[in-house]
């Protein structure tokens, strides 16, 4: 999108976030909506990132804990089941990896440039606990 | 009244098409999204929204983006309470008129604002909002501090923190003022609901969004907010700090029915109450409480919490 200066853009004016008519927003999935330009959605914010999360469903128990604390919209859940992440939105907070309750954890962070499918294969074995 | 969206338990809630996007310019880890997702997804009904300035209204409508999939004001720092009010009144004008072109739509008025805009500097106007009983939520995202603009001490920033206007040094332990007593004032406007929520007990949360949400009146909310930036923690650590905040009962979670029917939500098992200490230890902004010269004010911190609990329990139990 073309930047606008602050000083040339009309008061009052309305950002329209989907194309066409829409309704009922709240029961249809990202998948299904046609987002504008004007939706930070069609954006992305991938280039923050220092460390990336890497899911591993082998471990995952689909506890949506990730899902409900992800401040970025940025853990894929459907019908109930964590499928993945998007990339483009996730900063690399790490807060998914801190809340994921399995043992090994089922969302490890790796630096931005790590090979996912090596990082899966060579996934920490589960931890002992200490008594 | 439209129907109660249904959420038994987070499997449950994860199917919510989120009306919050990303790409946001929040900071990674930053609790105000956290906090907007959860109130968000309580309701599958129509939003009409505004954010007071501040880091949620300013990093999420970076022209020509926006993220909300919502009605949104863009507003100034002292009003979002009042373009929500006016909106209102207005549905509420059009509707015995019979002018809406949906009437069965039922939307949900919501404005939000920091501590910053509504403990300070919108306060008249929330005031007033919650005098006149408008049919809105007002929802503060309390991070206890003027975090957008680098850290300026507000009226709800806690007894030492450091601040950039209250820094801490050798002559001072940073803010000396005690913490605004904000849910008492907005519920002594007598208005039908107002509740203390974190992001972390999410059901609670959305309990009383939802309650909220079919009252019909003025309902305020105080949202504790913990900010990576100016509390000076690692972002990963934000679920981690909030469980600190509720779990040391810093912020413990309660509501206020009509003005003075107290009801705690959240009380953590004796043994697993967490020492003020450990709250404070885990941010940057109390670090110099731990010097010997201050370390008195973690014992009066502790005193503070003590009383205030004993306070909320005994309001509980006379249900005046
Ligand atoms: C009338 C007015 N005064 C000052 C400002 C500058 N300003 C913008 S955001 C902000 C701080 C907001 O603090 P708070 O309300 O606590 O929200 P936070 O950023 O902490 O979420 C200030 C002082 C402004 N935009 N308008
Ligand atoms: S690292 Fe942070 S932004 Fe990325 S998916 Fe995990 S919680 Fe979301
Ligand atoms: S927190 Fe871990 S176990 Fe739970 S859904 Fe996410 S990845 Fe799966
Ligand atoms: S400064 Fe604090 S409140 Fe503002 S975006 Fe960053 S973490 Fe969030
Ligand atoms: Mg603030």
């Amino acid at each position: 999108m073309a930047n606008t200066g602050w000083d040339e853009f009309e008061i009052g004016a309305m950002l329209r976030t989907f194309e066409g008519e829409i309704s009922d927003i709240a029961t249809t999935l990202q998948e299904d909506r046609k987002y504008t330009q004007n939706s930070s959605f069609s954006a992305s914010v991938a280039d923050w990132r220092i460390e990336k999360p890497v899911f591993n469903k082998d471990y995952c128990i689909d506890c949506q804990f990730c899902w409900i604390y992800c401040p970025d919209i940025s853990i894929i859940s459907r019908d109930k089941k964590m499928i993945g992440i998007d990339m483009d939105h996730c900063k690399g907070c790490g807060i998914c990896v801190e809340v994921c309750p399995t043992n090994p954890k089922s969302l490890l962070m790796f630096p931005e440039v790590a090979d996912e499918e090596r990082e899966i294969e060579n996934w920490p074995a589960k931890e002992k606990k200490e008594k | 009244m439209s129907e109660m969206k249904k959420i038994k338990n987070l499997k449950e809630f994860s199917t919510s098409a989120d009306r919050f996007e990303g790409a946001n310019l929040l900071c990674p880890g930053c609790a105000h999204s956290i906090i907007v997702r959860e109130v968000l997804n309580a309701t599958n009904d129509d939003l009409v929204l505004a954010a007071s300035t501040g880091c949620l209204e300013v990093c999420t409508a970076v022209y020509p983006y926006t993220s909300w999939d919502a009605s949104w004001i863009h507003i100034g720092f002292e009003n979002s309470s009042t373009a929500v009010a006016g909106a209102e009144a207005m549905y509420k004008a059009l509707k015995i008129k019979g002018r809406l072109k949906q009437p069965d739509r039922n939307p949900k008025f919501v404005a939000f604002g920091g501590d910053g805009a509504s403990y300070d500097i919108g306060f008249q106007w929330i005031s007033g909002c919650m005098e006149r009983n408008h049919d809105m939520m007002y929802i503060v995202l309390d991070n206890e501090v003027y975090a957008n603009t680098g850290g300026q001490r507000s009226s709800s920033t806690p007894i030492g923190s450091s601040a950039t206007t209250t820094p801490s040094g050798s002559v001072s332990y940073g803010e000396t003022k005690n913490k605004k007593d904000m849910m008492s004032i907005m519920a002594a406007h007598n208005i039908p609901y107002a509740a203390q929520v974190a992001p972390n007990k999410w059901k609670d949360m959305v309990k009383k969004i939802q309650k909220g949400f079919a009252t019909e009146g003025a309902v305020f909310i105080n949202a504790v907010s913990p900010c990576t930036t100016e509390w000076k923690f690692d972002p990963k650590d934000t679920m981690h700090l909030t469980d600190l905040a509720t779990d040391s009962l810093v912020f413990p979670l309660y509501e206020v029915i009509d003005g003075h029917e107290l009801n705690i939500t959240y009380r953590p098992k004796e043994k697993d109450i967490v020492p003020v200490e450990e709250y404070l230890a885990a941010q940057g902004r109390f670090k110099h409480l731990f010097k010997d010269q201050y370390k008195y004010l973690i014992k009066e911190w502790q005193e503070r919490v003590d009383a205030n609990w004993v306070y909320l329990n005994r309001r509980e139990e006379a249900r005046v």
